[in-house]
């Protein structure tokens, strides 16, 4: 039986953990937030996007949502603040404090 | 119908694994608990069990493969002691805390150093914390229920924690004794299959073991393991019950000998109970009233029930077979004080260390602590709490 992990998160109390910290069940981590312990989040400015799009394949948490050909605002509930966007931008367009 | 047998202890611990056949039992030797996966190969070689047996290169492996076998979803075990359980230290927790109920068929032995091989109780009582069940045997014969009963602990749906089934090495595990053994189709029967909800080899609902879990989340993960701890000792006792309606011979959290009217008490842990058994017999038959108070169930410690049955007591002293260097006693001697203090007692309570690296533990002994024990009670005064037994000085 798979796992329910929607209490998960960092105001779960100890009775909402499964048994063991097992995760039973595929696919289970859209549904768990790795971004909620992040300390800084990237800013997207989105007038100096030029929509290269050299952001979203250097993304490790695949946070950079792509419809149509363009990319999106972050998807915050995964991102956790590695910085490394800020650094693919050629076009100053995303910024992050101390990046 | 009951089988009467003359066994060592690690060659009942060995049937009893026979009559239970586990799934995997990874096992690498060390004195004195060898003789348990040895007698067990015969059983794979002979084809008399099915189960897996894996010789590993050490005891770190042998404990992560049953580890590993467990999350698979089999039942699993391994065998050890002292060193080799040291060894064991790091996965040890990694059993409790995935909350996988595999067994241990630990044979006490000094740990090193100086090296030693034979009984005391340290090898144990450094894993006392790690969060497992933690079973003690007096002789083989309890030694043999114990591992027939263990499973069904560990596996309740409750508890799911691992469990280790201790006797003391050489003193039980080598020594022969008469012995009553069940029926093999009675064990199986009692045992019954492993159906655990998930595992690793389900095809139909893959599984995450041991995620990392960060500041946020431990704490609550250890909370939510003691839970399964909180569940051992009602279902110790059940489980004891069923036995005892299959063997004629029941057990508790701990055997109250002798204690209904005593004022002088021992606790101890092990076959030095046997001895301590037949002081308080010579003593009662002299007219003192002297019992014993013997931990089968010491992780979880069953404190609320140890202080009740030692109410009326006017003096215990308790008995460590392993140092604790906390230069106030060990820690059986840590652990029945603080239930004492919980419970408000009036007892005048000593702790001594004994029996360290196989030191004998004779019926003079014993008789001479129930003597020291009624003097501290005539004095209103424990004195130096902390002792040791029969120590040249």
């Amino acid at each position: 039986m798979a796992a329910d992990i929607t209490k998960l998160g960092v105001k779960a109390t100890w009775k909402d953990l499964t048994e063991g910290m097992i995760i039973a069940g595929a696919g289970t981590s859209k549904e768990f937030n790795t971004g909620e312990w992040s300390t800084d989040k990237p800013v997207f400015i989105e007038e100096k996007c030029k929509q290269c799009l050299l952001c979203t394949p250097v993304c490790p948490d695949s946070c950079i949502p792509v419809k149509d050909g363009k990319r999106g605002e972050f998807d915050y509930d995964h991102c956790k603040g590695c910085g490394i966007c800020v650094k693919s931008c050629p076009f100053g367009a995303i910024t992050m404090e101390g990046v | 119908m009951a089988k009467r047998d003359r066994l060592s202890g690690n060659e009942a611990i060995a049937i009893a694994l026979r009559q239970i056949n586990p799934d995997v039992f990874p096992a690498f030797p060390i004195t004195p608990s060898t003789e348990i996966p040895q007698y067990f190969a015969s059983f794979v070689a002979n084809g008399q069990v099915d189960t897996e047996f894996i010789p590993v290169e050490s005891e770190h492996s042998s404990m992560s493969a049953a580890i590993g076998a467990s999350a698979a979803g089999a039942r699993s075990l391994t065998a050890t002691s002292s060193c080799g359980l040291a060894y064991m230290w790091e996965e040890l927790y990694i059993a409790a805390s995935n909350r996988l109920p595999l067994a241990l068929a630990l044979v006490n032995r000094a740990l090193s150093g100086p090296i030693n091989i034979n009984c005391d109780h340290s090898d144990s009582m450094g894993a006392r914390d790690a969060g497992w069940i933690q079973i003690y045997a007096e002789n083989n014969q309890e030694a043999y229920d114990n591992m027939v009963q263990a499973y069904r602990i560990a596996e309740h749906e409750s508890v799911r924690l691992p469990i280790m089934i201790c006797q003391d090495g050489f003193i039980t595990s080598h020594a022969v004794e008469n012995m009553e053994l069940l029926e093999d189709e009675e064990v199986k029967k009692f045992v019954g299959e492993y159906q655990p909800e998930n595992y690793l080899l389900n095809p139909e609902c893959p599984m995450a073991v041991g995620p990392y879990s960060i500041t946020d989340y431990y704490m609550e993960a250890k909370r939510s393991q003691a839970e399964g701890m909180r569940h051992v000792e009602e279902v110790v006792l059940n489980v004891a019950e069923e036995f005892a309606g299959i063997s004629g011979r029941e057990y508790g959290l701990f055997e109250a000998y002798r204690m209904e009217d005593a004022e002088y008490a021992v606790v101890m842990i092990g076959s030095a109970a046997g001895t301590t058994k037949d002081a308080i017999d010579k003593l009662r038959e002299q007219g003192e009233k002297v019992g014993l108070l013997k931990i089968r169930l010491y992780r979880p410690f069953p404190a609320e029930a140890i202080a009740q049955a030692l109410k009326g007591v006017k003096a215990v002293a308790v008995m460590d077979r392993a140092e604790g260097y906390t230069n106030h006693g060990g820690p059986l001697g840590a652990d029945v004080m603080a239930a004492l203090y919980r419970a408000r007692s009036q007892a005048l309570a000593v702790n001594y260390i004994y029996g360290l690296g196989g030191r004998d533990v004779r019926v003079e002994d014993m008789e001479g602590i129930f003597a020291t024990l009624k003097q501290i009670a005539a004095d209103g005064d424990a004195g130096e709490t902390y002792r040791y037994l029969g120590i040249r000085e």
